[in-house]
């Protein structure tokens, strides 16, 4: 097997990996800043291709107006729309529910993922709709050496990875990271101090979703936009963020990461586990590490 | 100027407080002019940490009135009280953030009055700190932590500051450190309420005592009259 070979099937798994790595990147904020086990993000993600595919073709033709959203606008408008879903949730549904146990959340969130899986499923194709507005600039293919490989899906894995690097660095690395993470360990000082820390769970809860939302959009291109692609990915990102470890950002990033990779080799080695090789991976994590690669035991 | 002709900074009137079902202050009164250290004196149980909270909104219920510089905060948001009342808090178990390293937890509190200090000056008032910056939270000693957790609220330009047991567990080398901070905080113009159990400590920074009892003041000792209601102030500590 030629070391091409390797290569080629290891960027196209990091490219699957980037959207593990942002999912469950956004499912990790979530999680480990307001102890929310959101199972609504699947549904975001596919929100977001939707907002796209809708914004770029069917504006005219369901609303009459005669406007296009863009590729490059929808990586705005997308998030953003999400981000208010987001909000809504949180505030109006989620929020009644922080004094029962997480699954009361987790069941709230399923029943939210079911319903706009059905809402979407009465107007769109199941088996898929591909996204025509690519941009023409991200078309095309680039020479790397070993492979010519897709531009756009290039521009998704580096564009991925700042985002998600980015919004590691803001939570670690900066003052406002420093209040959430102070929000997350002691709610009631960090209010006492004049921290308004329910508007900080809302932002924070908005930001993930928007993050689901923006993979969505990136997704576009490259998937067909269906009611069911967030369901089929939300199981592998829930694998992801076990073995990364609940609510660790890093963790969620690299385990996404490494995890596409290794689904790609795999692809190359014994392809009738790609699949499966990363629930493997979680039942050997929970069974020896069950905080996760990167969690710390409580 | 006398004390009592001084400002009110805080007023407190009927206070009761509930935590859940448990009713914990049973109609509290208690006045604090700018510029004067209190105490909060009495046994384990009697509601003085309760009281605290209870001017922070942490309680799950209060009613009675709470005015800071006359403006009622009974029924404001927490985290609206600390700006509006220019108010800092240092809880009694320090609630020092183990995640974050000491400039964060230092840098954390946002600044709810001008003429906060500056990092440069907590740093010269807490040299230890200093040399631990970069030190994560749950690393320090808990002499550490109790330092950071006074110098922390001194940067947000907070003048009314509600300490609650600082000398818990704590060194008799590190007790004479932190009586000199209150001394220094005093002199600065700052108004203190002390919840103290080491009343040794207390005694000699505080201009006032109240002594508290099942949820309500049932003494107040001015500090010139301590060595005559001496007697009587033990016999409502002991326990």
């Amino acid at each position: 097997m030629s070391m091409q070979v390797i290569l080629a099937q290891a960027l196209l798994g990091l490219n699957v990996g980037v959207f593990y790595a942002m999912l469950s990147l956004g499912l990790a904020v979530i999680f480990g800043l307001l102890n929310i086990i959101n199972f609504a993000h699947g549904a975001m993600y596919m929100l977001g291709a939707f907002i796209a595919l809708i914004g770029y073709s069917l504006l005219e033709q369901w609303f009459g107006i005669s406007l296009q959203i863009g590729f490059w606008a929808s990586l705005l408008v997308a998030p953003l729309i999400v981000g208010i879903l987001g909000v809504t949730i949180e505030r109006f549904m989620l929020k009644r529910l922080y004094d029962l146990d997480h699954i009361y959340g987790l069941l709230l969130t399923f029943g939210i993922t079911l319903i706009l899986q059905g809402l979407f499923a009465n107007y769109f194709n199941v088996s898929g709709t591909p996204y025509p507005g690519q941009p023409e600039s991200l078309s095309g293919v680039v020479n790397l050496g070993f492979m010519y490989f897709p531009t756009y899906r290039l521009f998704a894995i580096i564009f991925s990875l700042v985002v998600c690097f980015a919004t590691w660095y803001v939570i670690e690395h900066t003052k406002l990271g420093s209040r959430l993470r102070a929000g997350v360990e002691n709610p009631d000082l960090t209010q006492a101090f004049g921290l308004n820390v329910p508007l900080m769970i809302t932002l924070t809860f908005a930001f993930g979703a928007g993050l689901a939302g923006l993979a969505g959009v990136l997704a576009a291109p490259i998937y067909s936009v269906s009611p069911l692609m967030g369901a089929d990915l939300i199981i592998v990102v829930f694998a992801v963020v076990v073995i990364g470890g609940m609510g660790s950002i890093m963790g969620a990033i690299l385990s996404g990461l490494a995890l596409g990779l290794i689904e790609g080799l795999t692809k190359v080695f014994y392809p009738p586990a790609a699949s499966t090789v990363i629930f493997f991976l979680m039942v050997l994590v929970l069974l020896f590490r069950p905080a996760g690669l990167f969690g710390k035991e409580k | 100027m006398q004390p009592d002709q001084r400002p009110e900074m805080l007023k407190i009137e009927n206070l009761h407080a509930w935590y859940g079902e448990s009713h914990i202050l049973h109609g509290l009164d208690l006045t604090l002019r700018e510029g004067e250290v209190i105490t909060l004196l009495g046994r384990n149980g009697s509601g003085r940490t309760t009281t605290l909270k209870s001017i922070l909104g942490l309680v799950s219920k209060r009613t009675g009135s709470i005015k800071i510089h006359g403006t009622e905060i009974i029924n404001m948001p927490t985290h609206r009280i600390a700006h509006v009342g220019k108010l800092g808090y240092c809880p009694e178990e320090r609630g020092i953030f183990a995640s974050l390293n000491v400039d964060e937890n230092l840098e954390l509190p946002p600044v709810v009055a001008d003429g906060g200090m500056s990092v440069d000056e907590i740093y010269k008032m807490f040299p230890n700190l200093e040399e631990r910056r970069k030190s994560q939270g749950s690393k320090l000693s808990g002499g550490e932590q109790q330092m950071l957790a006074i110098a922390r609220i001194l940067r947000t330009g907070a003048n009314l500051l509600l300490l609650d047991e600082i000398t818990e567990g704590l060194a008799p080398v590190i007790l004479k450190s932190l009586d000199d901070v209150i001394r220094k905080l005093r002199d600065r113009g700052f108004t203190i309420i002390l919840v103290e159990q080491n009343f040794r400590f207390a005694a000699p920074l505080a201009d006032r005592h109240y002594v508290i009892e099942h949820g309500r003041v049932v003494e107040q000792i001015e500090a010139a009259d301590l060595e005559a209601k001496k007697e009587q102030l033990n016999r409502h500590l002991s326990v």
